[in-house]
């Protein structure tokens, strides 16, 4: 395998998983706050049309991207007031929030399907760029990817070795202690919840300014989803998503270009490979670590302060 | 007496909002099903453009509706929906709706069907596709001459009859110009998934592959070749938009004429099923302005074209071998039957993929 291919694979991979990551990482937040939003596909999507509409508006990928972590979160702060306001059910209330978003998008996109705009621009630093093997891909990437990794090595700094994060932790894993001891249950769940909404929101603007640069009804094809299935595959474990989007994205684009080789295998049996490849790490991961892994204790509950 | 007064008033405000509402409903209701959304710039998109002109061509004898993006595995009881709601005549437009449409059909007796890219007919369901093959063979020839690595690279949703046909008149496009082409195929088990479309793409512009086509439904393969510096082609829809440099001609599905023939059949009572499945005489199948090419091959395409058109030409004429060298049977005399294209499940010599089953 020559060089460039090899870099190419694996830069492939590496945009595959970065959607995942970042709208992961945020839902990451959320839940380990004890709070369960099943509208990740719904921010998401929003995300995608409003980074469009923004950076093609203003003709600036950053100001794109922008708008959409302003629409994520947004859409966050909707489903924050429903379920943590007004402790509604969380489960249903998600639901509502992506098929809401599907929607929403789609009528606030019309006037943008079928426009184009460039792609992101990826770094270039002369010489370290070049290297063979890695150069591109450690150096020549778009600027989303770095920003993922920053936010996956933040919120683990955050939420293992701060005192902010240990409080987000207690919230999320006993939220009537966590009242008893003071600290702002509602007001903790709500951040977190908008941060998942921003971070879902850039991982939809990334999908039109860098993956594939024109806005799309229903573009996100299920990313959302999948995401929220990394984070239990993560088991809450902020680097973990990083893993597990690599080894989903990985499974996904692998198969496609061992196709592309011809290696002969069947192309359904290689389209369910990242499926059962998940499965199967599911499988690993649950069953040593079963004690300390599970998942936030209070994850889906509504919090209603004793009086 | 002042209440009675103003029941009268009651009732006959009701009355009168019956009237208006049976007198409306004498304007036909004609639903469409759309498997993607209608702002796909493909597919969908081109199925809407042919409701909107039917829309236009009858003016209020009609009112139409659609619902976008119905999933092909849940589309049943949508297509029920409309049938309740009073819709008399329904276009389900994907081939995954073909079972789901018949089951409805048997449910309403009175209500006509129309469902494109099937094969499974009843008295109340006629069924409809055009001869996308046709604009395969033609992009197949273009893709041949204007290839340097003699490798095409074919994104591909799933092996239906309508995409393995549209693979081999392609291939046996690009084989009329160039014995020595190659085409790879890459399934990518979706219809819709900008993403994934676009990293098929790019595993194929890996493996070398240097004019890329696609029957998925987004623009984003032929973005990928434009990136890259290489060409492709629209599907479905005249795509250029996206990809100014890379697009060297789209095949575009043109169903305005069969939506406003169909419905007009409706309202004069003629309507009967039948199979329709139109080319590039009927103008259900034609071709975007040639671009980003040199002459001979711009004069090859419009030649080839013309020929089909003219139905001087049958991108599927015989002899035609298989996979493994034999000679297919030609039930149509010189070329294959319509019911061996529609019902399509091998590939022809050249192909160098295992058709999945």
């Amino acid at each position: 395998m020559t060089s460039e291919m090899f870099q190419l694979i694996l830069m492939t991979v590496v945009t595959a998983a970065t959607p995942l990551i970042l709208a992961a990482i945020g839902e990451l937040v959320t839940e380990r706050a004890g709070v369960l939003n099943l509208g990740v596909e719904g921010m998401m999507i929003m995300g995608a049309a409003l980074g469009f509409a923004g950076a093609y508006a203003s003709g600036s990928t950053t100001i794109g991207a922008l708008c959409g972590i302003v629409a994520g979160t947004l859409m966050a702060a909707l489903f924050g007031l429903l379920t943590i306001g007004l402790a509604i059910n969380q489960v249903a209330s998600g639901l509502a929030l992506t098929i809401f978003g599907l929607g929403l998008s789609g009528l606030l996109g019309t006037g943008f399907v079928g426009l184009k705009r460039d792609a992101a621009p990826q770094l270039h630093i002369q010489g370290l760029s070049d290297l063979p093997y890695m150069g591109e891909l450690v150096f020549g990437e778009d600027p989303f990817v770095y920003a993922a990794i920053l936010l996956v090595a933040g919120t683990a700094w955050f939420l293992s070795r701060t005192r902010a994060g240990l409080a987000l932790r207690a919230t999320g894993d006993n939220h009537q202690s966590a009242h008893a001891l003071g600290l702002p249950v509602r007001r903790t769940r709500f951040l977190a919840t908008l941060f998942g909404g921003a971070c879902a929101g850039l991982a939809g603007a990334y999908l039109t300014l860098a993956y594939t640069p024109f806005w799309s009804p229903g573009m996100t094809a299920g990313r959302g989803w999948i995401a929220l299935a990394l984070v239990v595959f993560a088991s809450w474990r902020p680097w973990r998503i990083v893993l597990g989007a690599l080894l989903f994205g990985g499974a996904t684009v692998l198969q496609l270009h061992a196709q592309a080789a011809s290696f002969g295998l069947p192309g359904q049996l290689l389209s369910a490979a990242p499926y059962l490849a998940t499965i199967v790490a599911l499988l690993f991961l649950s069953s040593g670590a079963r004690r300390n892994a599970a998942a936030p204790a209070a994850l889906g509950q509504p919090f209603i302060a004793p009086r | 007496m002042k209440k009675t007064a103003f029941k009268l008033v009651l009732l006959s405000a009701v009355a009168i909002a019956a009237a208006s509402a049976s007198f409306a409903a004498e304007k036909l209701k004609v639903g469409f099903v759309y498997v993607g959304p209608v702002g796909d710039f493909g597919y969908s998109y081109q199925h809407d453009q042919g409701r909107i002109a039917m829309q236009k061509a009858l003016g209020d004898k009609v009112e139409t509706t659609f619902l976008e993006n119905v999933p092909e595995t849940d589309s049943e009881r949508s297509i029920e929906q409309l049938a309740r709601s009073g819709h008399k005549l329904i276009f389900t437009t994907s081939f995954g709706f073909m079972e789901p449409t018949l089951r409805v059909a048997k449910k309403f007796p009175g209500v006509k069907f129309e469902h494109a890219t099937g094969y499974k007919r009843a008295g109340n369901v006629s069924t409809y596709t055009a001869k996308f093959h046709e604009g395969r063979y033609v992009i197949g020839q273009i893709a041949g001459k204007m290839t340097k690595t003699n490798t095409l690279g074919y994104v591909a949703s799933f092996p239906i009859p309508e995409v393995v046909a549209g693979i081999n008149a392609f291939i046996l496009g690009a084989q009329s110009v160039n014995p020595d082409v190659k085409v790879k195929i890459v399934w990518a088990n979706t219809w819709f998934d900008p993403g994934k479309e676009a990293d098929a793409a790019k595993a194929l512009l890996a493996q070398g592959a240097d004019i890329i086509t696609q029957h998925t439904d987004s623009a984003a393969p032929l973005q990928e070749a434009e990136k890259a510096g290489k060409f492709g082609f629209g599907q479905a829809s005249d795509q250029a938009r996206f990809a100014p440099k890379a697009q060297l001609t789209a095949i575009v599905d043109n169903w305005s004429t069969y939506y406003i023939e169909r419905t007009k059949a409706v309202l004069d009572g003629t309507w009967k099923s039948t199979d329709t499945f139109g080319g590039m005489d009927a103008d259900m199948v034609h071709l975007a302005p040639f671009a980003n090419m040199p002459d001979d091959v711009k004069k090859m395409a419009e030649e080839t074209a013309a020929a089909i058109k003219a139905k001087k030409l049958n991108p599927f004429k015989c002899p035609i071998l298989d996979q493994d060298g034999k000679a297919v049977e030609c039930k149509d005399g010189k070329a294959l039957s319509d019911a061996q294209i529609t019902s399509m499940n091998w590939y022809v010599k050249g192909v160098d993929d295992k058709l999945p089953k």
